[in-house]
């Protein structure tokens, strides 16, 4: 057999080099190589912080003080603390209101821009618009619409007859939750309603025109048709849509900084507070990690989600 | 089961006129085939039958109701689409009770139909399917197993055989042919392939550039062509078409290029050094002594008959012998059409001559 001789030559080959020279040139090794300088990246910036902010959860560490290690001290004093409830429990509700609401008007929007109209490429580039302006610009301007003295929509309402006095939009404990996810809504949008209209679009016309002949309505097309062949799609756009809502961090800090009485406080906003303002290094990162089961849980939610459909095209896994 | 009726219809989109007036009066339980070249605009007509575009101008007839305005699904028509459009997130069995389910048809008769359905197309063992888990032929049965389990008024297929190889093709095209004479269901079949349209229709329409050239059965079109389009455009190897005038003083006969003579059996009349076109299908061609002299420049043997191609008169024909005739390319034959089985077309309008 011709393989007689690779033993051999192997062999002499080794007697030949040195491990390092082997390492160079072999071919599994290659890979390897090639995967390093995105390894180290992933490492130095995702993995090492990860694993600092836990370890440092872990300590009393402050700014300008390196920590001693101090076990669970930081959980069960925040076990105690009622904001850090009062923010998971906004989070909560910023993160659930927000991502239900995104999801109904991103779809709605992605539907209506799917049809006809006039000015279609107009409308679909201005739709991006919220999506693209910097977070904290647009934060900015939401301060001013909701400014005690100088909101528009106070102004408009009155020019209207509909109210006597401005509305208290970031003071008021309600209105300022109410005020904030709205401004998350706006920013949110776009980036699922233009997903959608993507998965809208490789949705074969022939297959409504079937639908068509065998009798489905409109809204039948949609529940039948449209809306299981987007599944796929609507899972990914989900999921990114709820981690990047429950870690959202630059709107509230902009307009409330999580006033008024912490109302508006989430889990990211308080930790920088803690952390990095009052300077309470151990506790804040504490807080930082204990989004991660809430996310986790997020992510194995969608990651049943996201399991191919039995009918979807692609390698079998049935 | 109902008769279709299409009377002067037009169909225009924006300002171009695609569909330029089309008269077809299609029997009840007939199998009619639209055939033409791409672009003639048969799926055009076939989608207005179905309700998918609206009529520009004209009528068209569903029974003795004109359905002008009649929105596809109360139509009761079913169509077959070339690429088939099957639900993909929807089982074989799924996808042939949709329609049923939208009417909210009983459980039990949903299953009876689909079941009936599927053993007439050898589907049963797939029911639980995905259309991706299925071939291509699979995958057009259970297209017209979706068409067949609405029990329609009217089939509509557009090209449903194009996306198959060609031995499938062929299958299938049998399977359609059954199918038909067993639901007797009226059927409107579009294909660019005359070999389809000649051996599935009862009645072929050929249309071209969005008007009707000749309707037929499949024997009337082949046999007498009205026109030059229709000569050229069924049967294969097409005709052959020699550009000449004709001799009318005397015996009849006709001269080609390079003043090659070729008979005649009568000529029309007044149409003495008239311009003509000289139609005749390559078996139609008999070697004899008493033939124009041709040279050959390909044989093509296909085991039942031999293409032969050749120079007559500078022009290049085809004929197709049944007999074995040993044949070398530069070979001088002397080929001779058969008198009774020319076809005659005036140079100009392309209109039929002869009778
Ligand atoms: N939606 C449309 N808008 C504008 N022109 C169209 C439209 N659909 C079809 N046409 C034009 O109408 C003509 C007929 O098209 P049609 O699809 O009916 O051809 P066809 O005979 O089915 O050809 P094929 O064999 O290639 O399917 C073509 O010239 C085509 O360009
Ligand atoms: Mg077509």
């Amino acid at each position: 057999m011709v393989d007689a001789t690779i033993p051999t030559r192997r062999a002499v080959l080794a007697a030949e080099s040195s491990a390092w020279d082997r390492l160079k040139s072999n071919r599994h090794w290659l890979g390897y190589w090639f995967m390093l300088p995105a390894l180290l990246i992933l490492f130095l910036f995702l993995a090492y912080p990860l694993g600092l902010g836990i370890w440092l959860s872990f300590t009393d560490a402050k700014i300008g003080r390196a920590g001693e290690f101090i076990g669970l001290e930081n959980y069960e004093w925040l076990q105690g603390d009622s904001i850090f409830w009062t923010s998971i429990f906004n989070t909560l509700l910023y993160t659930i209101v927000a991502s239900f609401i995104k999801f109904g008007a991103g779809l709605y929007l992605a539907l209506l821009l799917n049809q006809h109209l006039p000015f279609k490429a107009l409308i679909r580039s201005a739709i991006l618009i919220p999506f693209i302006v910097p977070t904290v610009l647009s934060a900015i301007a939401f301060w001013w619409i909701y400014d005690t003295q100088f909101s528009i929509i106070s102004w408009s309402l009155k020019k209207l007859g509909l109210i006597a006095i401005n509305i208290d939009f970031l003071g008021d404990p309600n209105n300022a939750r109410a005020s904030t996810i709205f401004a998350n809504i706006w920013r949110g949008v776009p980036f699922v309603a233009i997903t959608l209209l993507a998965g809208l679009q490789t949705v074969s016309p022939s297959l409504y025109e079937a639908a068509t002949l065998d009798g489905a309505t409109r809204w039948q097309m949609f529940r039948h048709i449209t809306y299981p062949l987007l599944t796929p799609i609507i899972a990914v756009v989900m999921t990114f849509s709820v981690l990047f809502t429950f870690t959202d961090f630059q709107l509230i800090w902009a307009m409330t900084r999580g006033g008024p009485v912490n109302a508006t406080h989430l889990m990211a906003t308080l930790s920088y507070q803690r952390a990095i303002i009052a300077g309470q290094l151990g506790e804040g990162a504490a807080i930082a990690t204990a989004m991660i089961p809430f996310l986790l849980t997020a992510i194995m939610i969608s990651w049943f989600g996201l399991q191919r459909r039995k009918w979807q095209q692609g390698e079998n896994n049935d | 089961m109902a008769s279709v009726e299409i009377r002067d219809v037009r169909k225009a989109f924006g300002a171009t006129e695609v569909i330029h007036g089309v008269n077809i009066e299609i029997e009840d339980g007939a199998f009619v085939v639209l055939v033409g070249p791409s672009g003639c605009g048969k799926s055009t007509l076939l989608r207005m039958i179905a309700g998918l575009e609206n009529i520009t101008a004209g009528e068209i007839k569903i029974g003795d109701r004109v359905v002008n305005d009649v929105p596809p699904k109360e139509r009761d028509i079913a169509m077959v689409f070339q690429n088939y459009a099957l639900y993909p997130h929807m089982t074989v069995a799924a996808n042939m009770a949709f329609s049923l389910k939208l009417r909210r048809a009983a459980r039990a008769e949903v299953e009876a139909r689909v079941k009936r359905a599927a053993e007439i197309l050898g589907l049963v063992p797939y029911l639980d399917r995905y259309p991706r888990q299925l071939s291509g032929g699979q995958r057009q049965r259970v297209a017209m197993g979706r068409a067949i389990v609405r029990d329609p008024q009217v089939f509509l297929f557009d090209e449903p055989l194009s996306n198959l190889d060609a031995k499938l093709r062929v299958a299938m095209r049998t399977e359609i042919k059954e199918l038909h004479q067993r639901l007797e269901t009226t059927t409107v079949y579009v294909t660019h392939d005359q070999i389809e349209a000649m051996t599935m229709a009862d009645t072929i329409v050929v249309m071209h550039d969005g008007i009707v050239e000749q309707i037929g059965t499949p024997l009337e079109l082949y046999d007498r062509p009205d026109n030059l389009f229709v000569a050229g455009f069924i049967g294969s190897p097409a005709m052959n078409l020699v550009k000449g005038r004709i001799k009318a003083n005397g015996k009849a006969a006709f001269t080609g290029p390079n003043g090659v003579q070729l008979p005649l059996a009568s000529a029309p009349s007044h149409s003495e050094g008239r311009p003509v076109i000289y139609g005749i299908r390559p078996e139609h061609f008999t070697i004899a002594d008493d033939g124009a002299e041709a040279e050959i420049v390909v044989v093509e043997p296909t085991g039942s008959e031999t293409q032969v191609f050749a120079k007559l008169g500078g022009e290049e024909v085809v004929a197709v012998f049944r007999e074995r005739h040993q044949f070398n390319p530069g070979d001088k034959i002397r080929l001779k059409p058969d008198p009774r089985l020319v076809h005659l077309f005036d140079e100009a309008t392309g209109k039929r001559l002869n009778a």
